[in-house]
């Protein structure tokens, strides 16, 4: 066993930790948040120079990483900094669209940062079920017509291209009969943008008559939607397990330099044994990431029942490290001025995108009784 | 043992109930219930209408215009008001100031400020806080220094929540460096309108301006505002600690917050179903319910053997800490119950004019910020670390 990074990685991993340091900032990031699509333009593209874009997806896809590992590292950076661009969203609808084929081009211009793409597959009623899908796609000559409403679409403020996930045949909870589709965000898509309560721009998007191209192989989009999923679960919780590391750095260091009673509260045995299970959670966090990240390529029980475990973690663990956080912290992590809280915030929602605790843990169980 | 209501307590029931029917406007209930922003024309407006029916001050005797009421009363009264949806209370003059002014304060200050609270005359703040002294509250340093009729006070006060619309702030300010910390400290009515008080806001990580920092730069302070004797403040800050309880373990709050659980479960579904019916989630709000049922009859069993004249002790420390962790339990079971939902957010939304179609269902927009709002709830009036402390050194003789 090999748990360290290759040299490629290093490199990758040290390049985007001193670009982001020294550009990304708290306050830069509340800037960035605050812009017209929900983050900055211009960082996006710095992000593509430096390959940080190419670098979640694999070569036959025009990139040069798309391995677990390599999530690792980028998306461990992003949440170290609470960045608000895109990746998410561009790695679950990038993944489909190099499942798929066929879209070699588009995927060169989103690795280059100049589209946004967005994967549109929640609805308003299906919660984290990912088979729960009601829109519905009809073929029409050679294109396809897509009609239905997608909810909290992350990135989807932003998107000029959409992957849409529609039914082509079967019941409205069945895995199978769901085709994927890529659409163009301008006739027939109504987008409502805003941003989420930690910073993101999201949209909830109508499509009425929009038309589409089929991606991938008609009725069976699930599976690409899994894999999607799974790469996104990944990166995701590793982006969590960044936000983790600095909210309970933060919370230390705090406790050094605040006196209370004459002494630093670090001092104070209560709170040196509740941060102490902050970090041995931490460790608990990296390991269960690393289970899920190095069997992304495996099949797909392994796989998913390993996602399952560790999004299940991110949501108990997450509580855990942000609630403390914001305790030892006392008023000083209630302030919008100081960062902590920021980081408790985002941690915190992140356990409602693409399932939450309660959910992996019944999917887990699920997976088990299949082995 | 009868833990049933006794009928002179069911009929009190139905009067609440009805009063709250007749007075508490569908406008103010309807922002209450979905989390919107109050005002303080709102505050002032719910405070208007107990007093006029002389229930503004739950707590305070007769003889000074409160409603005399027993424990269990109150509680019925609390569990009404919170089920109705009525704005709370702002507690600062009404249940904080009064007691100590009461049971320390000259008659003369007794016949100006109290009937002021009850009219609305006068916001009040608490300046308890500073910066360097949160837990460790007798480390203060905001000094008052006499000069002839007056103080001059200088220093800062912090985390003093809706200080942006008080007319008075009372305050626990040093007036001695000598001998131990807690005996140069004093407790002084300061006007807020007054040459060199300047409020901060500080903005919380819900966006919301609720706290703010208070300034003072030599303000004079005529000596007629100390309450009690000089140097005795920190006995009068302690009597008011220990001595209210009512409140302190969110009861009433947590019953409204289980029920509004309750209807959000029921009406957000998982695969097709309610989710109120699946079993993760109805364990997780069973749990909390069976906490809640406890608390609720310990809180009473306190209340009552005060009422009795019991000794104050360690009781409100535990109804404090366990209180907050059900009441934030509830709002971490919101905020998962709504799901993906749970993450969009709009502060216009909050207002109570916003009329634009909500994103997701109408009770969602609030539910996540008042989850973060709420972690205050376990650092404010003493953390519950404090509190804990209380209890072990006062109960456990450790």
């Amino acid at each position: 066993m090999d748990f360290a990074l290759n040299d490629d990685r290093r490199m990758l991993a040290e390049t985007l930790e001193r670009f982001l340091s020294d550009n990304y900032d708290i306050e830069k990031r509340h800037g960035f948040a605050m812009m017209d699509d929900g983050f900055s333009k211009q960082m996006w593209e710095k992000f593509a120079e430096l390959g940080i874009i190419g670098a979640l997806f694999d070569e036959k896809a025009g990139g040069f990483g798309g391995e677990g590992a390599d999530l690792m590292v980028v998306f461990e950076a992003l949440g170290r900094h609470l960045v608000v661009e895109p990746f998410l969203p561009t790695l679950m609808a990038g993944t489909i669209l190099a499942g798929g084929g066929g879209q070699e081009a588009l995927l060169e211009q989103v690795i280059n940062g100049e589209s946004a793409i967005a994967l549109a597959h929640g609805e308003p009623s299906s919660r984290y079920e990912l088979a729960s899908v009601s829109s519905i796609a009809e073929q029409s000559g050679k294109e396809w017509i897509i009609n239905g409403d997608k909810s909290v679409v992350l990135g989807g403020s932003a998107a000029t291209q959409l992957v849409v996930s529609a039914r082509t045949t079967g019941e409205a909870d069945s895995e199978n009969g769901i085709s994927l589709f890529l659409v163009e965000a301008t006739n027939g898509v109504t987008k409502r943008n805003y941003s989420t309560i930690n910073g993101y721009g999201a949209a909830e998007i109508k499509l009425e008559n929009a038309s589409g191209i089929l991606l991938g192989e008609v009725d069976h989009g699930y599976e690409l939607v899994e894999r999607a999923y799974a790469a996104g679960i990944v990166a995701i919780s590793v982006e969590a397990l960044g936000a983790m590391h600095v909210a309970t750095d933060l919370t230390v260091e705090y406790t050094k330099q605040r006196k209370q009673f004459g002494i630093p509260i670090g001092k104070f045995q209560a709170l040196q044994h509740r941060m102490a299970d902050m970090l041995i959670e931490l460790e608990q966090m990296r390991s269960s990431v690393m289970n899920a990240a190095g069997n992304l390529d495996k099949d797909r029980l392994d796989r998913e029942k390993e996602v399952s475990a560790c999004k299940h973690l991110v949501g108990t663990i997450g509580r855990q490290v942000a609630e403390e956080a914001i305790q030892i912290h006392g008023g000083m992590g209630m302030t919008w001025e100081y960062a902590v809280g920021h980081f408790a915030k985002h941690i915190i929602m992140i356990d409602h995108v693409l399932g939450d605790t309660d959910h992996h843990l019944e999917r887990y169980i699920a997976l088990g009784r299949n082995t | 043992m009868d833990l049933a209501y006794t009928d002179d307590e069911k009929s009190f029931r139905n009067t609440v109930r009805e009063f709250l029917k007749e007075k508490l406007s569908n406008r103010l209930a309807t922002k209450v219930k979905l989390g919107k922003r109050l005002t303080k024309q709102d505050m002032e407006e719910w405070h208007a209408t107990l007093n006029e029916k002389g229930w503004l001050a739950v707590n305070w005797p007769e003889e000074y215009g409160g409603t005399g009421w027993s424990a269990v009363q109150k509680h019925i009264f609390d569990e009404e008001c919170w089920a109705a949806g009525a704005p709370r209370t702002v507690p600062f003059g009404l249940n904080m100031l009064a007691p100590v002014l009461m049971k320390f304060g000259s008659d003369e200050q007794k016949a100006h400020y109290l009937p002021r609270i009850l009219d609305g005359t006068d916001w009040w703040c608490q300046g308890y806080s500073e910066p360097g002294a949160g837990s460790d509250l007798a480390s203060l340093r905001t000094s008052a220094v006499r000069e002839g009729d007056h103080y001059i006070v200088n220093g800062q006060k912090t985390w003093t929540t809706l200080g942006q619309h008080a007319d008075w702030i009372f305050c626990l300010v040093r007036t001695s460096t000598e001998g131990k910390r807690q005996e140069g400290i004093s407790f002084l009515l300061i006007d807020m309108n007054a040459p060199g008080v300047t409020v901060r806001p500080i903005i919380l990580i819900d966006g919301e301006h609720e706290v703010n920092e208070i300034f003072f730069d030599n303000v004079k302070v005529p000596v007629g505002n100390l309450v009690g004797e000089e140097n005795k403040g920190w006995t009068y800050a302690k009597y008011l600690l220990t001595h209210e309880r009512t409140g302190t373990a969110n009861i009433g709050n947590s019953n409204a917050a289980l029920e509004k659980l309750k209807a959000i479960a029921l009406e957000q579904k998982k695969s097709g179903k309610p989710l109120s019916e699946d079993p993760y989630f109805a364990a997780r709000m069973a749990k909390v319910e069976i906490d809640l049922k406890a608390l609720k009859t310990t809180n009473l069993r306190i209340l009552v053997d005060a009422d009795n004249g019991a000794a104050a002790g360690p009781e409100s420390s535990m109804l404090k800490v366990k209180g907050t962790i059900i009441r934030q339990e509830l709002n971490d079971l919101a905020r998962r119950a709504l799901g993906p939902y749970a993450l969009p957010f709009s502060s216009e939304a909050m207002e109570e004019g916003y009329n634009e179609e909500p994103i997701g269902p109408d009770y969602a927009n609030a539910v996540a910020a008042k989850y973060f709002n709420n972690r205050k709830m376990s650092i404010y009036a003493g953390s519950n670390e404090i509190q804990r402390e209380i209890i072990t050194k006062t109960k456990l003789g450790l």
